[in-house]
Order: C-alpha cells, then sequence, then structure tokens
C-alpha cells in the first residue's frame, strides 16, 4: 500500500501586489531603524519562548515577510500582537536588528492603520480614564488601609492629554 | 543610606501589596528611605506597542516628576524599571529628542533636564547596600531552604540600557538569595521569560509558557524567589489555574525577594504580607521554624 502523502499546495506570494515600500515605512517608525540589516539567519526564532510554544508566532518570519513587502498580511495578522518582550532575541541578534522594538514599531504602524488588538484598546482605554492600568478606587484604598498603606489618588488629566495629542 | 522616590507604578498598588509591604519593610530596616509622590501614574511601558509616543512622554513626565522632588526613583516593577530606563537613557543620550520630549512636557507644565536615575529595589540592595551588608543584618538565616531564582525579563534586558550583568548567565538575584542564609539552586529554563507579556492576548500560550518553568522548578526547591508583579500574577496569582487547565500538581510557593530577607532579618510573616500569596506558605515557614 502506497502511504497517504498529501503534498501541500505551496503559498506562492504574488510579487505585483507586495509593496517594496513596507521596509522603509518601518525603518522611518522609531524601534524599527535596524529592520535591513536582518540577513534571515533565524536565531531570534530559535531563541524565542513563545514559538517554542506557539509556532503562530515566528519572529524571523515576520521579518522576511515585511522585507518582502507583504504589508497587507502582516498588520492585518494576529501574530504581530504575540511578542511577549522578553529582549531574548534582542539580545542575541548577531545584526543588531534590535527585534522587540521592530515588532513595537509594527505594532504601532498596525494601529494607525486601524488594526489594534482588542486587549490592548482596552487596556489603552483603562489608561486614558484612570492613569493606570488598574485602577485605585475606594475599595482598593480601604484594603490599602487596612494594611497601613498609603491611599493612591488616581491623577488621569495629565495622562489623557498626553494620549490625545 | 540615600532616599528614592518610590514608584509603585500599575500592578504592585493594586495585585502585589504583599510586595509592597515587605518592601516597605525591608528598606526601613536597611535604611532605605523610600518616598511615595502622589503625581506618579503608569509608566507608560503599557502603552508602548500601539502609542510609542505617547509612551516616551509618560515615562519622561514620571522622570519628571522625580526630579522636581531631587529624588532618584525606586521601582519595584521589572517593566516599570527597563522602559523608565531606556526612556531616560535615550533623553540624556539625544539632545533633539529632549528638546522634542520638552515641547510635549510643557503642554502639560513639566519639564525633564535628565537629573535622575532609575534603580530597582533588588539593585538599590545589591549595588547600595551589597550582599556583606545584609548578610550582617541577618537574624534569622535561612540555611536549608533551596529557592529557585526567577530573573524575569526586563530586570536584566535589554543589558545594552543597564551595564550590569550578562543576560545569558546573571547571578545578583542568587547572590542575593544567598545572602539571607538560603542555597539559591540551578535549575533548566532559569532565564525564561513568564509569559506575562500576552497573558491578555493569549492567555493559552502564556500559561503554557509559566508551565514550563513550574515543571523544571517542582523537584528542585522548596520555593521561587521573584522581583516583579507581573511575574508573579503568572507563577503565583495563576499557579492554580495553570495546575487545573493542564491537569497538573505543583504547590510551589512564589516569595518576593523583599518578602524572603524579610523573614531572615526576623520579620515575622504576617508583616511581610505571606498570607496574601496564593500558593500556601505553611510548610514552609515550618521548614524554617523547624531548624
Amino acid at each position: 500500500m502506497t502511504p497517504d502523502v498529501k503534498k501541500e499546495k505551496p503559498e506562492i506570494i504574488e510579487f505585483d501586489v507586495l509593496d517594496p515600500n513596507f521596509k522603509y515605512e518601518i525603518a522611518k517608525q522609531p524601534g524599527g531603524e535596524q529592520i535591513r540589516y536582518c540577513f534571515q539567519c533565524g536565531t531570534c526564532s530559535a531563541s524565542c519562548p513563545v514559538m517554542r510554544i506557539n509556532p503562530e508566532y515566528n519572529p524571523r518570519k515576520i521579518i522576511h515577510m515585511s522585507l518582502l513587502g507583504m504589508r497587507d498580511e502582516v498588520l492585518r495578522s494576529d501574530f504581530i500582537w504575540l511578542c511577549s518582550a522578553c529582549y531574548s532575541c534582542y539580545e542575541r541578534c548577531p545584526q543588531n536588528v534590535r527585534i522587540t522594538e521592530l515588532m513595537n514599531a509594527i505594532k504601532n504602524i498596525a494601529v494607525k492603520e486601524g488594526y489594534i488588538n482588542e486587549s490592548m484598546k482596552k487596556l489603552e482605554e483603562i489608561i486614558e480614564e484612570h492613569g493606570r492600568a488598574y485602577p485605585i478606587g475606594e475599595f482598593e484604598n480601604k484594603k490599602r488601609a487596612r494594611l497601613n498603606l498609603p491611599v493612591i489618588k488616581e491623577k488621569p488629566k495629565e495622562i489623557k492629554k498626553i494620549l490625545e495629542r | 543610606m540615600k532616599e528614592y522616590a518610590l514608584f509603585l507604578g500599575c500592578t504592585v498598588p493594586v495585585r502585589a501589596l504583599n510586595y509592597e509591604i515587605s518592601t516597605r519593610k525591608v528598606a526601613d530596616a536597611l535604611g532605605i528611605k523610600l518616598i511615595d509622590l502622589e503625581d506618579f501614574s503608569c509608566c507608560g511601558f503599557t502603552i508602548r506597542s500601539i502609542n510609542y509616543n505617547a509612551s516616551l512622554i509618560m515615562a519622561a513626565r514620571s522622570l519628571a516628576i522625580a526630579e522636581e522632588n531631587k529624588l532618584d526613583i525606586c521601582t519595584l516593577c521589572s517593566a516599570c524599571t527597563s522602559f523608565l530606563t531606556e526612556v531616560n537613557k535615550e533623553i540624556k543620550e539625544d539632545n533633539k529628542l529632549k528638546k522634542r520630549v520638552n515641547e510635549d512636557l510643557g503642554s502639560i507644565g513639566r519639564t525633564y533636564n535628565g537629573t535622575v536615575e532609575v534603580k530597582h529595589f533588588a539593585r538599590i540592595l545589591y549595588d547600595e547596600l551589597g550582599t556583606d551588608k545584609i548578610r550582617e543584618k541577618v537574624i534569622n538565616p535561612l540555611s536549608g531552604l533551596k529557592i529557585a531564582a526567577h530573573y524575569g525579563c526586563h530586570y536584566i534586558k535589554p543589558s545594552e540600557i543597564y551595564n550590569f550583568e550578562n543576560p545569558e548567565a546573571p547571578f545578583t538575584l542568587d547572590e542575593l538569595i544567598e545572602a539571607t542564609g538560603a542555597i539559591s539552586v540551578d535549575y533548566e529554563n532559569k532565564n525564561l521569560c513568564c509569559g506575562g507579556g500576552i497573558l491578555g492576548i493569549d492567555e493559552d500560550t502564556a500559561l503554557k509558557m509559566s508551565k514550563v518553568k513550574l515543571e523544571s522548578i517542582k523537584d528542585n526547591a522548596d520555593a521561587m524567589v521573584l522581583v516583579c508583579p507581573f511575574c508573579d500574577i503568572m507563577y503565583d496569582i495563576n499557579q492554580k489555574r495553570i495546575e487545573m487547565r493542564f491537569e497538573e500538581n505543583y504547590n510551589i510557593p512564589v516569595l518576593y525577594y523583599p518578602q524572603l530577607l524579610g523573614l531572615a532579618l526576623g520579620f515575622n510573616p504576617r508583616e511581610l504580607g505571606l498570607e496574601m500569596n496564593r500558593v500556601r506558605t505553611t510548610k514552609l515557614l515550618e521548614k524554617i521554624t523547624e531548624r
């Protein structure tokens, strides 16, 4: 009996829909400056603790897609949000691509294009309203007072102003 | 001893009161003065990936508040530490950026001249006090206790902003642990990330990342010791959830370093907020008193 070998259909990249300027767009965003130094060695992916668990996140591949100009696929993807910002790749990259910051640059561009991750959007709303990621109200301050810890007042005014700029 | 502005950040004053209490107790006992400034808010790290410019100004704002009070900053959260340190370094080294940041700060009535230093509390203990001085103050050495140090990521990385230790082979937390009389054990995956950075984005992946380390520690140590509230959320607060989801049993107590040090300095467990730790520390404390 012949083994049932399913040949995977190759994913062909259509070159005429690529955006060759995407890498320059990333390089202009703070954190993305070094993207063109990447020579695809894969040290980032080999070092990545997220990829070890969830192969959907593959930093080398994200950089390659970006260099090729797959702008929409990258910006619209869920996987760009999976970086845990551990800096393992950042420390080891032989070309100093500063990958953790590069991922932040890509996410910043994605947000400008309207592709914000839902949980990050909620987090931003909380920070805008409370000036901090975990609100501190009467309940929290009562608990703090019982432990003789100082009262903390939320001061969202300046933060709101910064976020609105 | 020096005075510092205590930068609590978002997580500590709500979700890590055990960390806050033990830090204040230990600092007091060791003569480190921590001052609360009421204007501090979020450091900005949280929104860095979605709004870089705003996060930069938020960090600069925190630095400006410390500067107004002529104080350096003592942080407890490793993410606050790395982000404030990084922005501080950038502002100090880049005059053009400094000018631009100050234009934005001006709109909220603040300025930052670049005179502040940022240091994590554990690093203050290591650098300014030193392990020899700590050892002298220990009245209840925790000898025999096997501790697994968890450095986390932002406490040591990116290493270029700290210029402190090799992130592939860190040792300072191990030395701080050993200063209490305990043994700091080696274990596989010691430098692994807790996964906390993506807990809100992909819970399953984040919890699986934490699980890897719990697995490595379970047969090697009596407890885990760490210095970041988000790592603690993953390993202590979420330990039960990880056990249930993956049908495992770890029961590994997780202590903040100031809690461990506090025990060695003679504080009782209540004073250090140990009853607030999710994984019960009763057996661990029995082990200490048995000796």
